[in-house]
């Protein structure tokens, strides 16, 4: 594989390049302020791992784990992305601009996802701090046992939502087709509508937040009780 | 059965601790609850023994001749691989089951004999990460404190599948030992009984996690060697996918290996002895050309230096130990004899590490309980005791020929009993007759 080529416009075609060597660039001390990957097709843990404030474009789809870990940087994908993508981020920001598999969020810890199209199943699965803010529908067990952080769905939920939350808060525009175990639908109250408003300005989606409803934890089953049972 | 009374028999199927937890049961409606791994006696260790050297084999000086000890790990992907003194490494227990006091011994402790330590469930505290120089770092379904500084810092990943105490299981720290700080570590409610997931929630098979690891491996630069940790149930399968999916180290976890609170069900149903298992992920080994390339660490049940050899006799390149480490630090010791009757057990029987209120301070959360272990004493045993698993260990590879413990070979093993024959696949003691040898195709 020849040497990491790169513009004057700081584009990488990785057509031509390998993830080793994106990634190793996007690590090291001399890794470009911005950066444009092209022709990704799909490429696995592409960008992940970030610990900087860099601003990473990539033009095209992405595979699993894609931005996975972020710290610090803003990665923006246009086109649709992978299992996984910002899995665990710490901080900073991902847009991505299609649509995003399973997983999309998990176990993240901070910063703020952006998901324009659709995400599938267990969206922001074990959240534990992350916000995340999805255009589109999100599929079943979406923000299983979420932890903390924000999810915010403009349009329909998926089955199953917030199964075994702890203490994330999901809000959903749309219709949600089953809660989860422990999560129930909770009142709007002015904190809420302020927090919601300030999370779809920051994703720069165009949204009434009256039009949303809240869900939470009922903390029914944050201590064991033998009533529960058929809950566990 | 009997008891002392003339006339009185007891059942055979429902005896006094099945009667007693039916009632237990009946009372409370939760299932029982405890750590420590399997109690139930099963094919081990001590039913096979060795063969010592005589005319027909040239056994080595006792205190002249070497007998090294050294193991590496995760040479085959790893850009750093860990350089062992011993090939005793201790397991994965997490600062949350276990007190910081505890944790940081061990650390110590490992560190003092050049062997590795492990975190466990809710991330990688600060005195371990310094008191450990070589410590692997669990990468958990519940992801709890889990962040890539840490991964970052870490001397080696090991991705957990299942342990041997509750292999398809979750974990649970009841909300007792959920303080102010390990919830903070685990962003949880102070209190909660919290639960980790069984499954890993971003990748759901072998193919999607041949992708986690390249992740794990990019975010750590190749440098770290990755570990696949199993409970032992398919064994022979499990292990060559972990192969497949670019495991640098297999962990097998018998299931006599420990938990911090699991459900007895749970620990004494599933799972298959460590025993049984490590001929199976040899096998498995073997048959893809890994064996030794890919290393294998097999824990559940290993209490001495006979155990060591024994395992690494049937191909497992190092052990590790949980529950004898915790032993060594003092947990059931007779000095607490009337603090573990007050809690309803006794020194020598006491399970109960999900409660909290650990009279020896070291499966608690109670600063003033945690405070009976001196961490700096509490190291000392643990380095005393691999000291003398190691030495023990040395012995046994002596008295066979063998100058390095990783020369030991099923071929200096017999087995005691038909069971064990079959399951470690060596002769029972005095014959050539190995039962099913025809049929340990995996």
């Amino acid at each position: 594989m020849a040497p990491v080529a790169t513009t004057p416009a700081v584009t990488i075609d990785l057509s031509t390049s390998s993830i080793r060597q994106i990634n190793e660039l996007l690590a090291s001390p001399d890794a470009p302020q911005a950066l444009t990957i092209t022709n990704p097709r799909g490429a696995h843990a592409l960008a992940c791992g970030l610990d900087a404030e860099l601003e990473v474009t990539i033009d095209g789809h992405v595979g699993y784990y894609c931005a996975g870990m972020n710290q610090h940087a803003t990665v923006t994908v246009n086109g649709n992305a992978g299992v996984g993508v910002a899995e665990n981020m710490m901080s900073g920001s991902v847009r991505i601009t299609g649509d995003a598999s399973q997983s999309a969020g998990a176990t993240a810890h901070g910063g703020l996802l952006i998901i324009e199209g659709n995400a599938a199943a267990r969206c922001g699965i074990s959240m534990k701090g992350v916000d995340i803010v999805v255009g589109g529908d999100i599929g079943h067990m979406s923000a299983f046992m979420g932890q903390a952080g924000r999810l915010v769905v403009c349009g329909n939920a998926g089955e199953a939502l917030g199964d075994s939350l702890y203490e994330a808060r999901i809000y959903v525009r749309g219709k949600v087709a089953s809660l989860g175990a422990d999560c129930v639908e909770k009142s709007m109250r002015g904190e809420h509508l302020a927090e919601l408003k300030e999370l779809l300005d920051a994703a720069g989606v165009d949204a009434d937040p009256t039009e949303f409803t809240r869900y939470g934890s009922a903390r029914n089953l944050y201590n064991f009780h033998v009533d529960n049972a058929s809950a566990y | 059965m009997t008891t002392t009374t003339p006339g009185l028999r007891e059942s055979a199927t429902f005896d006094r601790d099945v009667i007693h937890e039916i009632q237990r049961a009946a009372e409370t409606g939760i299932y029982d609850i405890r750590g420590w791994g399997a109690k139930r006696r099963l094919p081990h260790f001590d039913d096979l023994l060795f063969l010592g050297a005589s005319m027909s084999r040239y056994p080595l000086e006792g205190y002249r001749e070497r007998c090294d000890t050294d193991v590496v790990l995760g040479d085959l992907h790893a850009k750093t691989p860990l350089h062992l003194d011993i090939p005793i490494t201790i397991a994965g227990m997490s600062f949350g089951a276990l007190s910081g006091q505890a944790k940081e011994a061990l650390g110590r402790a490992a560190s003092q004999v050049g062997t590795s330590t492990t975190t466990g469930d809710g991330g990688m505290t600060p005195e371990e990460r310094d008191q450990s120089k070589t410590l692997v770092y669990q990468y958990l379904p519940s992801r709890y404190g889990m962040n890539p500084d840490d991964l970052r810092k870490a001397d080696a990943i090991e991705i957990v599948l299942g342990q041997g105490a509750k292999p398809g299981g979750g974990g649970m720290l009841l909300g007792q030992k959920i303080t102010e700080r390990v919830a903070a570590m685990r962003t949880l409610p102070e209190g909660v009984d919290q639960r980790s997931a069984c499954r890993h929630p971003d990748w759901t098979g072998p193919d999607d996690l041949a992708i986690k690891i390249v992740e794990l491996r990019e975010i750590t630069h190749w440098e770290k060697p990755i570990y696949v940790k199993v409970g032992a149930t398919r064994t022979y399968y499990d292990v060559q996918l972990a192969v497949k999916v670019g495991a640098d180290v297999v962990v097998v976890d018998g299931m006599q290996g420990g938990t911090a609170a699991t459900q007895e069900v749970f620990i004494e149903h599933v799972g298959i002895p460590t025993l049984a298992a490590i001929p199976q992920a040899v096998q498995a080994l073997a048959e893809l050309g890994m064996h030794r390339k890919v290393q294998l660490i097999v824990s559940g049940g290993i209490r001495s230096g006979a155990d060591v050899a024994k395992a690494m006799a049937l191909g497992a390149d190092a052990v590790a130990i949980g529950t004898a480490a915790l032993i060594a630090l003092g947990d059931n010791h007779p000095r607490y004899a009337d603090s573990y009757r007050a809690l309803g057990s006794e020194a020598g029987f006491y399970d109960d590490f999900q409660a909290g209120r650990d009279p020896a301070g070291i499966t608690t959360q109670d600063p003033a309980l945690a405070k009976r272990l001196d961490p700096v004493d509490g190291a000392r045993r643990v380095a005393n005791y691999l000291r003398v698993l190691t030495m023990e260990a040395q012995t046994l590879a002596r008295a066979c020929g063998k100058s390095h413990l990783r020369n030991l070979e099923p071929e200096d093993l017999v087995a005691l009993t038909v069971e064990s024959a079959a399951m470690a696949r060596v002769p029972l003691a005095g014959t050539n007759w190995i039962p099913g040898a025809a049929s340990h195709a995996g």
